[in-house]
């Protein structure tokens, strides 16, 4: 299974025709610490590049934008009583939402582990 | 993902590039400590060290933090006599400059001529003779430069400002702050809240003053730029003190129900609509000799068109500045002004202003955020306790 990057900070693994999505170590690094996190409704309809979750650090509020088209299928609702998981698991525990794709080939746009380190050391 | 333009509580609303932002004496110190640094009024500053926001917030709370504040304007307001110097203070605030005893601080705000705030300062008045007829001030970064031009127009012949720029402002803050500083400089540890005294830090020459801007117990030392370094090394030294960044300074103050410049007061919120009547004295409320006094006195007399309120969420999401707050039935009745995740309550607060009849203790309220109307009630402030030094009566 691989893992594939967007330049928005989002990570997404896809198992079948379901992707989960979260955020990269260097977004929650960026954010700090992480006190509430809003989900979507499982059941939404999402297409790439809305907003699909709310990320609230001690600061601001940061969006998290669906990468890809589909359905909500699951959402971690873990994150809503334990927001610093956030912090502590980004790439791991404290992933997102589950989307069922619509089109599985937007997968090719997004960068690979290699593409994305890039991206990050031209920031 | 991407930040919402929300930071406006952290971040100067100039673009990065578009002119050099200055740095303090501390900088190199604050790099080298990890600091995250950022754009804030025209300075590079440390927005948080590695512990992050929610450990520095509670680590002032419980030990003592260090604040780099030299970003602040430093001013000497300078006449013939400390009468003279007080009378033209005055002309130009609502506060009673004039009853300042030596030694003494206080908080007083800049008026415009409709009663609007163009600034809240610190103003003191130092012992010894020598400094008769001279005040210190102590202004917002953001408003250093308007402020000067309005106190410089203000003025008499023969009082004279003198911005100060060869000094740092080092803040320390929390319930250790008072033992800690009183290994370097023991005459700080018996001042009482407000007082202001010269003395000498390990012995370099400093100005202390048992204040600060978190609700804590704390001091504030104007410091030469020089020996600041050494002097937060110092401090640094002690295993109490953590380097604190301006992300939970500004959590602290939100806490302690205090405004923030060009947030919770600016030009057009008076005293009175910021809940800060405090700063008017009785006797210039009765001579109603200030800038904007008749909108200040018919305020006072009739109620303000909107107040400052404190205003606790239910739930765990935040309310930004900006969100507008809603009766119950989903009518307008004012705005968040500051808002955030409050880490000592672990719970979200906000201030804003509100209509005078949503404004009373206990109104139940709704706060609009990301077309979601979250429930919240008006509550006193400050929101966590304040732990100022008092005095003990001998």
């Amino acid at each position: 299974m691989t893992t594939r990057y967007t330049e928005d900070h989002e990570w997404i693994t896809v198992d079948g025709d379901v992707a989960t999505v979260g955020i990269t170590n260097y977004a929650q690094e960026q954010l700090g610490d992480v006190v509430f996190v809003e989900l979507p409704e499982v059941g939404r309809k999402v297409a790439k590049g809305d907003e699909a979750a709310v990320v609230e650090s001690v600061k601001a509020a940061s969006e998290v934008y669906a990468p890809l088209d589909g359905e909500v299928v699951e959402a971690n609702d873990v994150l809503a009583d334990e927001p610093a998981k956030v912090n502590e698991d980004p790439e791991g525990a404290a992933w997102f939402v589950k989307i069922k794709l619509s089109d599985k080939s937007q997968l090719d746009a997004l960068m690979d582990a290699d593409a994305y380190k890039a991206h990050l050391e031209g920031l | 993902m991407t930040d919402s333009d929300q930071t406006a509580a952290l971040q100067s609303k100039t673009p990065l590039n578009e002119t050099p932002l200055k740095t303090t004496p501390l900088t190199d110190l604050h790099r080298e400590l990890g600091a995250r640094l950022v754009p804030f009024a025209g300075y590079e500053m440390p927005v948080q060290f590695p512990a992050g926001i929610l450990a520095e917030h509670a680590h002032t709370r419980d030990k003592a933090g260090l604040f780099d504040v030299s970003h602040m304007g430093q001013a000497w307001l300078v006449g013939p006599d400390f009468e003279t110097t007080a009378a033209a203070l005055e002309r130009l605030t609502p506060s009673s400059i004039a009853a300042l005893k030596p030694g003494r601080q206080r908080y007083t705000v800049l008026l415009n001529d409709a009663g609007g705030i163009v600034d809240d300062l610190m103003v003191s008045r130092p012992e010894g003779e020598a400094d008769d007829g001279r005040l210190f001030l102590v202004v917002n970064a953001a408003r250093k430069d308007v402020d000067y031009e309005t106190i410089a127009a203000g003025l008499p012949d023969d009082v004279r400002l003198e911005p100060v720029t060869d000094r740092a402002l080092i803040a320390l803050q929390g319930p250790m702050a008072a033992e800690v500083l009183a290994a370097h400089a023991p005459e700080a540890a018996d001042m009482a809240f407000m007082a202001a005294r010269a003395m000498e830090f390990d012995g370099i020459a400093v100005h202390v003053s048992r204040s600060g801007y978190t609700g804590e117990d704390g001091f504030e030392l104007s410091v030469p730029a020089g020996a600041a370094e050494p002097i937060a090394r110092a401090l640094l030294a002690d295993e109490r003190v953590a380097p604190i960044g301006l992300g939970a300074r500004d959590s602290l103050r939100l806490e302690a129900g205090l405004c923030l410049y060009g947030h919770d007061i600016d030009e057009t919120t008076s005293p009175v609509e910021g809940a800060i009547t405090f700063v008017m004295q009785k006797r210039r409320r009765e001579a109603g000799d200030f800038p904007g006094a008749e909108r200040i006195l018919r305020e006072l007399e009739d109620g303000p068109k909107r107040l400052r309120v404190g205003l606790k969420l239910d739930g765990r999401a935040p309310a930004r500045e900006g969100a507008e707050i809603r009766d119950p039935d989903g009518k307008p009745v004012g705005v968040v002004t500051s808002g955030g995740f409050a880490p000592t309550l672990q719970a979200p607060i906000a201030m804003g202003y509100v209509d005078p009849a949503h404004a009373a203790e206990g109104t139940a309220l709704v706060l609009a955020v990301r077309n979601r109307e979250l429930p919240a009630t008006v509550v006193p402030m400050p929101f966590v306790p304040q732990r100022y030094y008092r005095k003990p009566k001998t």
